[in-house]
């Protein structure tokens, strides 16, 4: 009887692999010291490479740590502060960091901004102010497995996933899109949107100016939205290479459209503070804003946490350094996997953002099934060790490719993961470590011989 | 064009549901475009619409001073930076929700314990409602809620989640206690409409009343939810603003006397915002003897978090026991002389107040003011209140009351001299009333009421400051 559909149901998502692997980490968790055999956390998207900026900067500005200002305590202020506007210096302060993000093409307005608990609360409200219950948006897969709670679960709007494959490198297409809508329809769903993510989890790369175009032209013949969740926007290696759909709209001179493209970020993947509930939702429309806001009552940023990253975040010196170094360290550490993967004959998507890798495993597989696919994860957790998330997990429409987080460990943990993966490897297949020992130009001759070796196809 | 506009939001984004539409906020948009300032704005309007707790607040601040380590980003708190800023699991760290469940306990005087894996974080308690309704009810379904209850409910409980509230009318002929005659008929009211009644909301201590629900009354409720198969929700936030006889009892109290009770059938809903003064830090939390609705409600807590940064300060601060016994105790000591000056102040112009021992507000009788017994006529004085006497207060009308006249009246978020200005003018309205009413038959006299023309003696009070409290009170604008 007594409680609610929605608390029945498991339209949150947590029964998924993704959330299991998690749950068999937390009951064996790896510790270099005190549990040197446990599994390594590798399914957390975690940015854990560049704490040691903050932590400097915080020691060098006692002030904004301790709820002062120019020496006065400023407790009081910030706790009795619920206003659902949030903090004018924070919302500034925001909004002057996503533009430097994005090499300042383009400009954020601190009125358009509205403040949440997270992206997950971000994405959440964005859906209940565009969608009623048994509409649609349309998601390019793969994609992050959270968004089947946080676009579906209380909302009661569906996902029609717009396929794509390895076949153009999961690059999103018209066909692949005009599909999805007329699925949606033989739904009997009404579609209001597309929502994707940019860079993409779990792919990791950043969204073509074709790609975005072709999404634009679509969102302005149907008179629907788009969303843009760029939560990962400042882990792109090579800032010159993000292209946010902000930058887009001017040229297409179209007010009705500009008011139908929303953006969410958070500070969560970018400055690693997943732990603050940092989000928002960045739109040109008044209505949405409107509504948003006042929806955010529901998770509003604590005041605290507003002023310690308005301080960080003012100080435009320390910003524009700590995207830099950031940035760098995130593409050494994903050159690091890349290469100790290929060295073991696992290839991975070619990405350019990001906090893991796209790693293609359907060589490994004992067929080509949803079955083989679970079956080849559950060995990676349990036998080497590692937790990863399964493809399917993020609706991939291929079987065989994992998600593999790279920023959430220290390089030493990192290490011994490729040293496990490499074990696995050998365990499996002794003929093809023996050819995956040579030199690249070694496999190419000996690839010629062989019809099962794809990893030289990449 | 807007048409079209609209068209492509939801219903929800388009509806009234959030409840800000409403006449009432006209007196917060009166205050926000002329706050009182004592030298700078002394003829704005005083808000007194808003149910802080301001007054402890130095005792909070000299604790924060005093604990650097309960700051991450301290010297003495560096350490454990990057291990709380990563933390994002929904459980909420542990020594957080050991610091909230042992602290309720001691609001509670040690009568209950609470179990910390039942603690579950949400967005302040505007997201405990929200996630409670949710895992409670589905569209369509409804809430009994007694009447006179706060305005934010509706939005809470209603917007997003598509579920109804029903009134369980109260009135003054019992001082507005439940009774179970008004349960049964709102319960009858709901099934003549085939609308499924999910629970039961009470909030205890009472916002607007500022009156603890008695024994009797939690039994009554106790037994009514139980016989029907339904839920009660007891919002408790203000339980720890108690400072008089009667005291505060919980529903856990109740919930640990009746082994007849299923207590998969109770929730609890608290917050910090009230009893500690820290709204800002959107501290809620929901606590239910129910495990699937612990679960659930985990779950659905990712949508609210509470920052971890926070976490560790409240808890850090919670379980100082010394401080927070000290900080209770002088806490529930200057919110009773603060209300007793609003009431003294009040009788000598013979208005009167129900009589109750909680909360930061009182519930004002100003129904011998109204030209009739009409809700046109008290926002006809209310809007007098607001524009003329230049007070923001809150009518009842906006609280679902079932008779016109009352009125709830903050008096925990200024200072003392704030609160002389605002009796002052208070007794202008009160005199202009009497003038006006002179032609008028009398009003029927309550007997809480304090009689008296004495105005010199309203005079003495006014100009003799003595309150500790110096510091002006900052706006929390920056």
């Amino acid at each position: 009887m007594t409680i609610s559909k929605k608390a029945a149901c498991n339209s949150h998502g947590q029964d998924s692999s993704y959330f299991l692997g998690w749950e068999e980490y937390e009951k064996n968790p790896f510790h270099e010291s005190t549990n040197p055999n446990g599994i390594i956390q590798m399914g957390l998207a975690e940015n854990q490479l560049s704490f040691d900026l903050l932590e400097s900067w915080l020691a060098a500005n006692p002030d904004a740590a301790s709820f002062k200002r120019d020496g006065q305590s400023i407790f009081r202020e910030l706790a009795l502060f619920q206003d659902y506007h949030g903090l004018p210096i924070f919302k500034n302060a925001l909004a002057q960091f996503m533009a430097e993000i994005r090499g300042n093409k383009v400009r954020f307005d601190p009125n358009n901004l509205v403040l949440t608990a997270g992206a997950t609360s971000a994405n959440e409200t964005l859906i209940f102010c565009l969608a009623d219950p048994g509409d649609a948006f349309l998601l390019p897969t793969p994609y992050y497995p959270g968004f089947d709670r946080d676009l579906k679960w209380r909302t009661g709007v569906e996902i029609v996933p717009i396929q794509c494959t390895s076949r153009n490198g999961f690059r999103i297409t018209s066909p692949a899109v005009e599909e999805a809508y007329k699925l949606a329809q033989k739904r009997n769903l009404k579609v209001k949107g597309v929502l994707i993510t940019n860079p993409s989890n779990p792919l990791g790369i950043t969204l073509s100016r074709k790609e975005l175009n072709l999404l634009l032209n679509f969102v302005e013949k149907k008179g629907i939205h788009l969303i843009s969740d760029e939560i990962y926007s400042g882990t792109v290696f090579d800032s010159a290479e993000f292209v946010s759909i902000m930058e887009l709209l001017p040229n297409r001179n179209n007010p009705q459209l500009m008011n139908r493209v929303h953006v969410v970020y958070s500070l969560s993947k970018d400055l690693g503070l997943p732990g603050f509930r940092v989000g928002s939702i960045y739109s040109n429309d008044r209505l949405v804003v409107a509504g948003a806001t006042k929806m955010s009552s529901f998770g509003l940023i604590s005041s605290q946490t507003q002023y310690l990253l308005s301080a960080i975040l003012s100080d435009q010196v320390f910003a524009k350094k700590y995207v830099v170094e950031n940035r760098m360290r995130l593409r050494n550490r994903h050159t690091v996997l890349v290469s100790g993967l290929r060295r073991v004959g696992i290839s991975c998507l070619e990405s350019n953002a990001g906090l893991f890798c796209w790693v293609d495993m359907r060589h490994l597989l004992s067929s080509d099934s949803l079955e083989a696919e679970m079956e080849l994860w559950k060995k990676v957790v349990y036998d080497v060790g590692l937790n990863i998330s399964p493809g399917s997990s993020c609706h991939c429409a291929e079987h065989g490719w994992f998600r593999v987080c790279f920023a959430n460990m220290t390089e030493d943990t990192l290490d011994l993961a490729i040293r496990r993966i490499k074990s696995f490897v050998d365990s499996i297949s002794p003929i093809k470590h023996c050819r995956n020992s040579r030199s690249k130009s070694i496999s190419k001759w000996v690839s010629r011989l062989s019809f099962h070796d794809r990893e030289c196809d990449r | 064009m807007l048409r079209n506009q609209e068209q492509i939001l939801s219903k929800i984004a388009n509806n009234d549901g959030h409840g800000e539409n409403s006449a009432f906020f006209d007196g917060w948009k009166a205050y926000d475009s002329d706050p009182y300032h004592p030298t700078q704005n002394p003829n704005g309007v005083i808000q007194m619409g808003l149910a802080e707790n301001q007054l402890s607040m130095d005792l909070v601040e000299e604790w924060v001073r005093n604990n650097p380590q309960a700051s991450i980003c301290t010297p003495e708190g560096a350490s454990r930076f990057k291990d709380i800023a990563i933390y994002q699991d929904y459980h909420g760290l542990p020594e957080f929700r050991i610091a909230v469940a042992r602290f309720m306990e001691k609001v509670r005087g040690n009568r209950v314990r609470f179990d910390p894996d039942r603690i579950v974080m949400s967005g302040g308690a505007t997201g405990t409602q929200e996630t409670l309704a949710f895992c409670l009810a589905d569209p369509g379904d409804a809430l009994l809620v007694p009447t006179p209850y706060y305005p934010g409910n509706d939005r809470d409980l209603t917007w997003r989640t598509g579920i109804e509230l029903i009134p369980v009318v109260c009135d003054s002929s019992n001082d507005f206690k439940m009774t179970r005659d008004a349960l049964e008929t709102a319960y009858n009211k709901a099934q003549e409409t085939n609308t499924k009644v999910k629970g039961l909301l009470l909030n205890n201590p009472s916002n607007p009343l500022g009156t603890v629900l008695d024994r009797e009354t939690l039994s009554m409720a106790i037994n009514f939810i139980n016989d029907k198969n339904i839920h009660l929700i007891c919002d408790e936030i203000y339980s720890a603003t108690v400072f008089d006889e009667p005291g505060f009892i919980s529903i856990a109290e109740i919930l640990q006397e009746s082994p007849d009770t299923n207590p998969e059938l109770i929730h609890i809903v608290y917050s910090l915002s009230k009893d500690l003064g820290f709204p800002g830090f959107r501290v809620g939390i929901l606590y239910s003897y129910n495990d699937a609705v612990v679960t659930c409600a985990r779950k659905m807590s990712s949508f609210g978090l509470v920052s971890t940064q926070t976490q560790l300060l409240v808890a850090s601060m919670l379980s100082d026991e010394e401080f927070m016994e000290k900080f209770l105790a002088e806490s529930t000591a200057r919110l009773c002389a603060r209300r007793g000056t609003l009431r003294q102040g009040l009788a000598q112009m013979g208005v009167g107040i129900l009589k109750g021992s909680a909360g930061l507000y009182c519930w004002m009788d100003l129904r011998r003011l109204l030209k009739a017994a009409t809700f046109e006529a008290e926002m006809e004085l209310w809007r007098v209140i607001v524009n003329d006497v230049r007070i923001n207060v809150s009518p009842g009308a906006s609280f679902h009351c079932s008779e016109p006249g009352w009125f709830r009246v903050c008096f925990a978020n200024m200072d003392d001299e704030t609160m002389r200005v605002a009796l002052g003018r208070i007794s202008k309205l009160v005199m202009q009333s009497n003038k006006n009413s002179e032609s008028r038959k009398p009003c029927r006299r309550r007997s809480k009421l304090e009689i008296s023309l004495s105005f010199r003696r309203l005079d003495e009070i006014m100009m003799s400051p003595h309150s500790p409290m110096t510091s002006p009170l900052v706006r929390a604008r920056t």
